[in-house]
């Protein structure tokens, strides 16, 4: 097998395959939304303009235009900027540009880029924790199978898995926050100005999206390593004297490393969602709060421009994700 | 002091007893095979000389001595210590029993560090050392390789270096050959008799196949049902047993060397078979210059090429071949489940495309053949269904029919195939394929999955049906012998092309093709003189 | 012992069927946590169906204003102790309104598991749909098919729901545009489950048998192939419901799911934290609620998967014979 070379070829491919992905993403997000029913110029001049003042915003904001022209706009603006006229002046708006909202005239990407490090900084923060908690107690649940601490951790992660994210945040606000004033209310505070209270500040948000995440990835690598531990090859080491230690630690355990990076390919949409709802739950202004606000004004560029920002991580979660797998899981087919 | 000693052992699986009473002795450096069908308890025996039911549930009694061990009573750390250091045991299956993760070198290296304290490096060097030993060639850089990048035959090889490397006092091999392909078993028989001569380890084999235990040992033990049936030197046990079920063992293995058994033919079989030869009888099936390719572009492969055969009413036509030679693709474009890309099949003269109810088809597998979630009655009333019967009384008339010619009761319509035995699944399939009123039949590999003497059973029921129905066979099978039991031609394939092809007896007592000459070689004998012979002559061939 | 140890196998080999009904409701019993959770969330089902029964007994329904019960001075706590519990309020009142808290709950049950169901039957109906018409249509439908599963797959499922619920005219009956969101985004790992299962039995001895007894590929594929599809789609629906059940409270939560007056658990938790210290059941009653019975079912559920395959890795290592032959 050629090795590296293969694997290269392998990372282009998904790379290629990640960006049609994301078109085809960006083509469903543009038509459902602008397609739906409900007259968006209506809702964004406001209950009391009248007709002429809608027929001009509508105008304004391009909505009499066929829909493929609006999207091949959308496109060109992504790719090369474009300018736009707000009445009184013209706007430039560069590359990547999402249009502007019907709200401000803020251009969308601006506003992403202002959200996004306290949604980079929830949500990959909490994936280190989620991590660590949960195959740590897979781990120690194989390790330790058929006792009382195994069944001890599979009632707890069992108990995790099932409490829904804003009511794990909610129980750990008011009891942490309110009841035993352990820490303050949680306040963002950016990476760049004070790292220690940055963590401080976000430990509660970490906690309430991570645990439930753990709860999952403690139940796949327990399962994935009493698989393995089943195996013949599992057979083999022992009936070659080799370690009990060794057949967990470095046997069964491997056995689990593709599992648990598909796992978290396949739960970083949902955790994404999670962060929206820990947002809006601990008032952290990230771009789940963001979109919560532009959903109930319907500022659709907003909306699409956010939705396909998050689309566009998750999407590379998943290529990343799958390249590790193969680096992981050599015997997969590089295809 | 023997190198092992088991005496009463006795293993039970809850209400199980796979083991009953076995005693035995190996002395050391002698080699005794263990040999039994299906359930006899020969790989429980195996598992139980190192102490692996342990903490399994499993209950073992009797006592079991290995390399001065008390298996019974020793301590986990003794046993740790047994295990792989003095005695070493190689599996069936070479794929499932290294760990697909880790390279071969580090695999084989960690045993050998589980027991010596040596330093990684020493251990590594001790890898390619024995690695080289086994005849991987190219050890330092093969060293570095996953499973998955090797063939089954490295596989083993690689698995029996693991066994080599701390210098054990007694291989156990269980099975080891099972998974292998005829030239294979025999080039890793060799390999296991040389490593025998060089070391002076005692083999205690586990073993199906008579053949495999003539080749390879001094002593056997023929079990049945978790004991002793027979125990004696190779030479008296399979030349002149003592006990009827050896007898009907040894009667049951099919011989390679021994011409098709004339005693059941008919004089009107003789009339039809000579007039396939000559070509006078109706041909049924025609093949012209059938293709076959997998995959596309780069990863393109020929499965089949360029193949082109005549199936004569009345007359088997063997196929044989090894894995990967392109005889199951050719038997599944023959009954028109897959389309040749290139080439045609003719039916009764006309080119044919899809399948037809006149040409059926029995498959290996006795477990994925019949829909576990449809009575086998149902199953076989398929094709009369499929045909348009609705008289539901007749479709049960008809099936029940076909069940007693098979060999099955009537009244095992309504039961379900988890109900049955591998050897009734193929029955079942048999009488669903006789329900088509087929002239052509498919066999794939139709016998490969089943213990020896429900093989001869089977072929015999197929050999019976050909001769009363007039049905033409196709006998696709990797087993020499067994092709040669029931074929009038046969048919050699290697790498998707015909190699050879003639009169049964011609091709394998005079076979022309070099290919043909080395799978003769390389099956197994029956007597052990005859074994040490073929041995020779392997070592002249591979010279050659 | 051929016999025993091909009987133990065939189960193996595929889910069970009509023989395997009576093993599935035996394994079944055998767990006792699985019957207790059968039972919570059998006594969810009959509470959520009787909803109007139970709040006439109680002389209450979920909507109706009490403003003399909450006290407006204090920013509407409700009067009374622990949240205003009485022989008329059996679990309280709401603050601010005066609504009954036992009718809101009993009432959003209703809406809970409605939801769940209709998503849940909505997510499979597509799955199975896609999936079989991946694993049985020619090559290019495949891969179009393929390419869109794995296009969903990777699309937010929150984040689109959030989204598009909000652009919807709100005349649109909430519960079922909730239930239809949910469905319609998040069917592809049900499609990618059933095509791959599919593939497998396509590749299975039967299925070539029962082509060469002359039967077209419908009657194949809902005679050979479906029943075969069964298990795993039931055992995966099984657990879709809990998630879909934390999808819509979710939703509820940021306000964008069902809306008010309808009630439903996620709802009434967006301002339980204003009120937790005056009326703790607001928050404990919903979030109990929800935990309960997601819990209950991701129990249920993990029950019918091990009742149904209890060996879900071996069985996609369906062995050959020959491999299997030798070992006793």
């Amino acid at each position: 097998m050629s090795g590296l070379a293969g694997l290269t070829g392998f990372a282009l491919r998904r790379t290629v395959g990640a960006l049609v992905t994301l078109l085809a993403i960006s083509v469903i997000v543009y038509v459902v939304f602008y397609v739906t029913p409900g007259n968006v110029a209506q809702i964004t001049c406001g209950p009391r303009c009248s007709p002429a003042q809608v027929q001009q915003v509508a105008e304004q904001l391009h909505l009499n235009d066929p829909l493929y022209t609006r999207y091949l706009n959308f496109l060109q603006g992504l790719v090369a900027g474009q300018d736009y006229s707000t009445g009184t002046s013209v706007q430039h708006c560069s590359a990547p540009c999402l249009g502007l909202s019907y709200q401000s005239d803020q251009q969308v990407t601006a506003l992403i880029l202002a959200k996004l490090p306290v949604s980079l900084s929830l949500v990959f923060g909490a994936m280190v924790l989620w991590l660590i908690l949960g195959v740590g107690t897979g781990v120690l649940s194989a390790w330790r199978r058929g006792r009382l601490t195994e069944r001890l951790l599979t009632g707890v992660t069992l108990v995790g898995v099932a409490t829904p994210v804003f009511v794990i945040g909610l129980v750990l606000m008011i009891v942490v926050c309110g009841q035993l004033q352990l820490l303050p209310f949680p306040q963002y505070v950016a990476l760049t100005d004070d790292p220690e209270q940055w963590a401080w500040n976000l430990l509660l948000p970490w906690l309430s999206l991570a645990l439930i995440e753990a709860a999952a990835f403690a139940r796949l690598t327990r399962a994935a390593m009493l698989e393995t531990l089943a195996e013949d090859h599992i057979r083999t080491f022992r009936a070659y004297g080799v370690g009990e230690r060794s057949v967990i630690g470095r046997h069964a355990l491997r056995g689990a490393v593709a599992p648990v990076i598909a796992l978290n390919a396949n739960n970083f949409g949902g955790a994404v969602g999670g962060a929206v709802l820990t947002e809006t739950l601990f008032g952290l202004p990230g771009i789940g709060q963001e979109l919560v606000h532009a959903v109930n004004v319907v500022d659709l560029p907003v909306v699409v421009g956010m939705v396909l920002v998050i689309g566009f991580f998750v999407v590379l979660a998943n290529a990343v994700a799958d390249v590790l797998y193969a680096v992981a899981d050599r015997r997969v087919v590089l295809a | 002091m023997s190198l092992v000693e088991v005496t009463g052992l006795t293993v039970e699986f809850g209400s199980l007893r796979a083991v009953d009473g076995l005693s035995f002795r190996l002395e050391r450096g002698a080699a005794l095979a263990l040999v039994g069908e299906s359930g006899s308890g020969k790989s429980t025996v195996a598992s139980a000389l190192l102490g692996l039911h342990r903490g399994t549930g499993a209950r073992v009694g009797g006592a079991i001595e290995v390399a001065g061990v008390d298996v019974q009573e020793a301590s986990d750390e003794e046993l740790r210590r047994l295990r792989g250091a003095k005695a070493a045991m190689v599996f069936q299956d070479p794929l499932s029993s290294l760990d697909p993760y880790y390279a071969i070198g580090d695999q084989i290296a960690e045993v050998y560090r589980a027991h010596t304290r040596a330093p990684r490096r020493a251990a590594r060097a001790r890898a390619v050392e024995v690695l080289d030993r086994v005849g991987i060639p190219d050890a330092v850089r093969r060293s570095r390789s996953r499973p998955h990048e090797f063939s089954g035959g490295m596989r083993q090889r690689a698995l029996i270096a693991m066994a080599l490397a701390c210098g054990p006092d007694l291989l156990i091999a269980d099975e080891p050959t099972t998974a292998l392909d005829v030239t294979v078993q025999a080039q890793i028989l060799d390999l296991l008799h040389t490593l025998r001569e060089e070391t002076g380890m005692g083999l205690l084999l586990v073993t199906h196949d008579v053949g495999v235990a003539a080749e390879s040992v001094d002593e056997v033990l023929v079990m049945r049902h978790g004991r002793a049936v027979e125990q004696g030197p190779v030479g008296t046990v399979l030349g002149s047993p003592a006990q009827p079920y050896t007898r009907e063992l040894l009667g049951a293995v099919p011989r390679v060397d021994a011409p098709r058994a004339v005693a059941q033919a008919s004089a009107e079989e003789l009339v039809t078979g000579e007039e396939s030869v000559t070509g006078e009888a109706e041909v049924v099936l025609e093949a012209a210059g059938l293709r076959r390719e997998f995959g596309r572009r780069k990863r393109a492969f020929t499965a089949v090429d360029d193949v082109s055969l005549t199936i004569h009413r009345g007359e088997t036509l063997g196929i044989v071949g090894e894995s990967g030679s392109g005889k199951t693709t050719l038997g599944r474009m023959l009954v028109g489940l897959l389309e040749p890309t290139a080439g045609e099949v003719r039916y009764d003269g006309h080119a044919r495309v899809g399948v037809r109810p006149a040409v059926q088809m029995v498959f290996q597998d006795p477990v994925s053949s019949l829909n576990p979630r449809r009575s086998v009655g149902e199953s076989i009333a398929d094709p009369l269904r499929a045909r348009g019967e609705k008289d539901e009384e007749r479709i049960r008339g008809r099936v029940r029919e076909l069940l007693e010619r098979v060999g099955l009761d009537a009244a095992h319509y309504d039961r379900y195939p988890h109900e049955f035995s591998g050897g009734q699944r193929q029955r079942v399939g048999i009488a669903r394929a006789l329900a088509a009123d087929p002239r052509l039949i498919v066999c794939d590999e139709p016998v490969s999955a089943l213990d020896v003497t429900t093989q001869a059973q089977v072929v015999a029921l197929l050999g019976e049906l050909r001769r009363e129905l007039g049905l033409a066979l196709v006998f696709v099978a990797h087993d020499l012998a067994v092709v040669r039991q029931v074929s009038d031609r046969v048919a050699v394939m290697r790498s998707g092309r015909i190699v050879e092809e003639g009169p049964a007896d011609e091709v394998y007592d005079n076979p022309q093709d070099p290919y043909t000459k080395q799978l003769l070689a390389a099956v197994p004998a029956l007597d052990p003189r005859i074994a040490a012979q073929r041995r020779a002559a392997r070592r002249e061939l591979a010279v050659v | 012992m051929t016999e025993a140890v091909l009987a133990a196998e065939a189960p193996g080999a595929a889910a069970p069927g009509a023989s395997g009904a009576r093993q599935f409701w035996r394994r079944l019993r055998t767990q006792r946590a699985t019957l207790v959770a059968a039972v919570v969330v059998a006594l969810l089902v009959l509470v959520a169906l009787a909803a109007p029964l139970l709040t006439a007994i109680e002389g209450q329904d979920p909507t109706t204003y009490h403003p003399s019960l909450v006290d407006s001075a204090r920013g509407g706590v409700p009067i009374g102790s622990f949240g205003g519990i009485s022989g008329d309020h059996w679990l309280g009142v709401e603050p601010q309104t005066g609504r009954d808290l036992f009718a809101r709950l009993v009432y959003g049950a209703r809406v809970s598991l409605g939801v769940a169901l209709a998503a849940t039957v909505v997510q499979v109906a597509i799955g199975v749909v896609v999936g079989v018409a991946a694993a049985l249509g020619r090559r290019w439908v495949d891969q179009v098919l393929s390419r869109f599963t794995d296009v969903i797959v990777a699309m937010p499922l929150m984040i689109m729901a959030l989204a598009l619920l909000a652009i919807v005219p709100s005349s649109f009956p909430r519960p079922v545009l909730v239930a239809l969101v949910i469905g319609l985004i998040a069917w592809g790992n049900i499609a990618k489950i059933v095509r791959a299962q599919a593939l497998t039995l396509k590749g299975l001895d039967y299925v070539a048998a029962a082509r060469l007894s002359g039967w077209g590929t419908w009657r194949i594929a809902r005679r050979e192939l479906l029943p075969g599809i069964a298990a795993p789609v039931i055992t995966y629906a099984a657990l879709l419901v809990p998630a879909n059940i934390a999808i819509e409270a979710a939703l509820s939560f940021l306000g964008v799911g069902v809306k008010p007056p309808t009630p439903s658990w996620g709802q009434m938790l967006t301002a339980a934290d204003v009120w937790y210290q005056a009326a703790p059941q607001y928050l404990l009653l919903p979030a109990g609620a929800l935990f309960v019975t997601v819990l209950a079912l991701t129990v249920l559920g993990d029950g019918v998967r091990t009742a149904l395959d209890p060996r879900a890795a071996s069985r996609l290592r369906v062995g050959t014979g020959r491999k299997r032959e030798a070992r006793a």
